[in-house]
């Protein structure tokens, strides 16, 4: 049985359907990108799972039934977003962010443990720990944020577009590091827009356009894909694609 | 001289006050968005368990305490029953709703308690003055300056030390992502509220030390000053509402002790009229729109 799995996912903003029945499965150590275009429904469906948005259809996470679930009894069962845009707490030190990561966990000696593994991955971090998070550069917060959901030693990892708006060298190192990640077994759901980038981390991706699944398959497969890029791209540039 | 710094010790004793209140408005309005107006009548509840538990013959200093925990309950309640279902509601809602229970609250304690004020049996202790270096200062000027400057230290140690006033800072930054530190919304909420509760009954036994009377109306004046406070220092800034209500009882004392006899009269225009050239000047209030906690 799958770690997650998303059965039949509808979420709609008022009249907008911007999620409209997705079935998206995550085994336990697997990386799992979900590739797709501005406004497909890539960040609606990680919001969705972790309670953030309502939402239709069914999830399920280690056999229980989460959705309709309070977003913080999610996160203490074993999922965690790092969300778009990074948004680390500004005004708290690089310190105070990590310790409300480690909030859910029921005793301090864990917590430690965690913020010493946390600076061994993050070395800038442990050097910047009494720094206000606003003052760290785009990479540096995206680090923290990351930093900040390894805390709770979430099961299932979920990334919202980790690059978005990062310098071509720093999205680089954050792909380091989820791969990173990924060898310590760390199962992830990963959004993206970086094509070849979440491909070559991933062992399996699925592709979202208008809310739909496109098409789904291994990184390999998908790679080698060209409809990849028409689904991805949408109608008019694929159309100008040689075929 | 000697008149100067006896009136700023007034100052600073209503600027305290001004300052214990506008910081309990500021807590809730930093996390919920919500300028609670029933705030005042946690002041004036406060003053009733006063009375309530002075009557049964406890002395003051056993009264005080279980006032304070009365209004802080109180707090918890009213964010349960009224607070909560309109959680996710628009801002003129939310308004609306405080001001609802404000006059609901004003409205029971005219009809089961009465329209008059009640009198609280204060020690004496708190009716004397002391002469220091040839100025005399009440008694109960000086608990209420010890008291906000204690009570100022406390929050901050509470907002930087402990996990729960983390979680409260970062409430106010961006509540979605504290949910996702599994942070329970509904226990920061509550804190919340018990924190406003308890600056609140504080503020109101402080009031009542120096007026030994409760009315339905008592807390109606101070809160609308305690609004003043955090607007003039930045809404939602917890710095700026201290800084709002010191600001604001010193224009209120020196304008009293220093305006001609003719102008007496227009004292609440002219401490108006100040703080609106202040917030002309820096329409964000002091602080600026900062919504950051404990800066």
């Amino acid at each position: 049985m799958p770690l997650l799995s998303v059965a039949g996912l509808t979420v709609r903003y008022g009249a907008i359907h911007a999620v409209r029945g997705i079935d998206i499965a995550v085994e336990a150590g697997e990386v799992v990108a979900v590739l797709g275009a501005n406004g497909a429904g890539k960040s609606t469906t990680l919001k969705a799972i972790v309670g953030l948005v309502p939402a239709g259809g069914e999830i399920r996470f280690d056999g229980a039934a989460i959705q309709g679930w309070a977003t913080e009894q999610i996160v203490r069962r074993g999922v965690t977003l790092v969300p778009e845009g990074r948004r680390v707490f500004p005004s708290l030190t690089v310190l105070e962010n990590l310790t409300l990561g480690a909030a859910a966990c029921a005793d301090r000696g864990s917590a430690d443990r965690h913020r010493a593994e946390v600076f061994d991955l993050f070395p800038i971090l442990a050097e910047r720990r009494s720094q206000r998070a606003g003052t760290l550069s785009g990479g540096q917060q995206q680090q923290l944020a990351i930093a900040r959901a390894l805390m709770s030693e979430p099961r299932l990892l979920l990334l919202d577009e980790p690059s978005l708006g990062l310098a071509p060298q720093i999205v680089d190192s954050i792909f380091e590091l989820i791969l990173r990640l990924k060898q310590r077994g760390q199962t992830i759901l990963l959004v993206e827009q970086n094509l070849a980038a979440a491909l070559d981390i991933a062992d399996r991706a699925y592709v979202l356009a208008n809310g739909v699944i496109a098409m789904s398959g291994t990184a390999d497969a998908l790679r080698s894909s060209d409809e990849v890029a028409r689904a991805y791209l949408g109608g008019a540039v694929a159309a100008a694609l040689p075929t | 001289m000697t008149y100067f710094l006896e009136q700023s010790v007034n100052a600073l004793s209503l600027g305290g006050t001004y300052a214990l209140l506008a910081l309990g408005l500021a807590v809730v309005f930093s996390i919920l968005g919500m300028i609670n107006f029933a705030h005042g009548a946690l002041m004036t509840l406060t003053g009733y368990a006063l009375v309530f538990v002075s009557l049964q013959g406890l002395p003051f200093a056993v009264a005080a305490p279980v006032a304070v925990i009365v209004a802080m309950i109180s707090a918890v309640i009213l964010e349960r029953v009224a607070f909560r279902p309109v959680r996710r509601a628009s801002g003129a809602t939310m308004l609306l709703t405080s001001f609802a229970v404000a006059v609901l609250l004003q409205l029971a304690f005219q009809i089961f308690i009465s329209t008059r004020p009640q009198v609280v049996p204060l020690p004496a202790l708190l009716t004397m003055t002391v002469d220091i270096g040839g100025i005399s200062i009440g008694v109960n000027r000086m608990i209420s300056i010890a008291a906000a400057v204690v009570v100022l230290i406390g929050l901050n140690l509470f907002l930087r030390r402990t996990t729960m006033g983390l979680a409260m800072r970062a409430a106010a930054e961006d509540f979605d992502v504290t949910r996702l530190m599994g942070i329970r919304a509904n226990v920061v909420i509550a804190t919340a509220f018990a924190l406003s509760g308890l600056l609140a009954a504080i503020a109101a036994v402080l009031w009542i030390a120096q007026r030994s009377s409760v009315d339905p109306l008592m807390g109606l004046i101070p809160v609308l000053k305690a609004f003043i406070a955090t607007t003039l220092g930045g809404l939602g800034s917890l710095l700026g509402a201290v800084l709002g209500g010191l600001l604001l009882g010193a224009i209120e004392i020196y304008l009293a002790a220093y305006l001609p006899d003719a102008a007496l009269p227009f004292h609440g225009a002219a401490t108006l009229g100040l703080v609106i050239a202040v917030l002309v000047i820096r329409p964000q209030g002091l602080v600026g729109p900062s919504r950051e906690l404990a800066r």
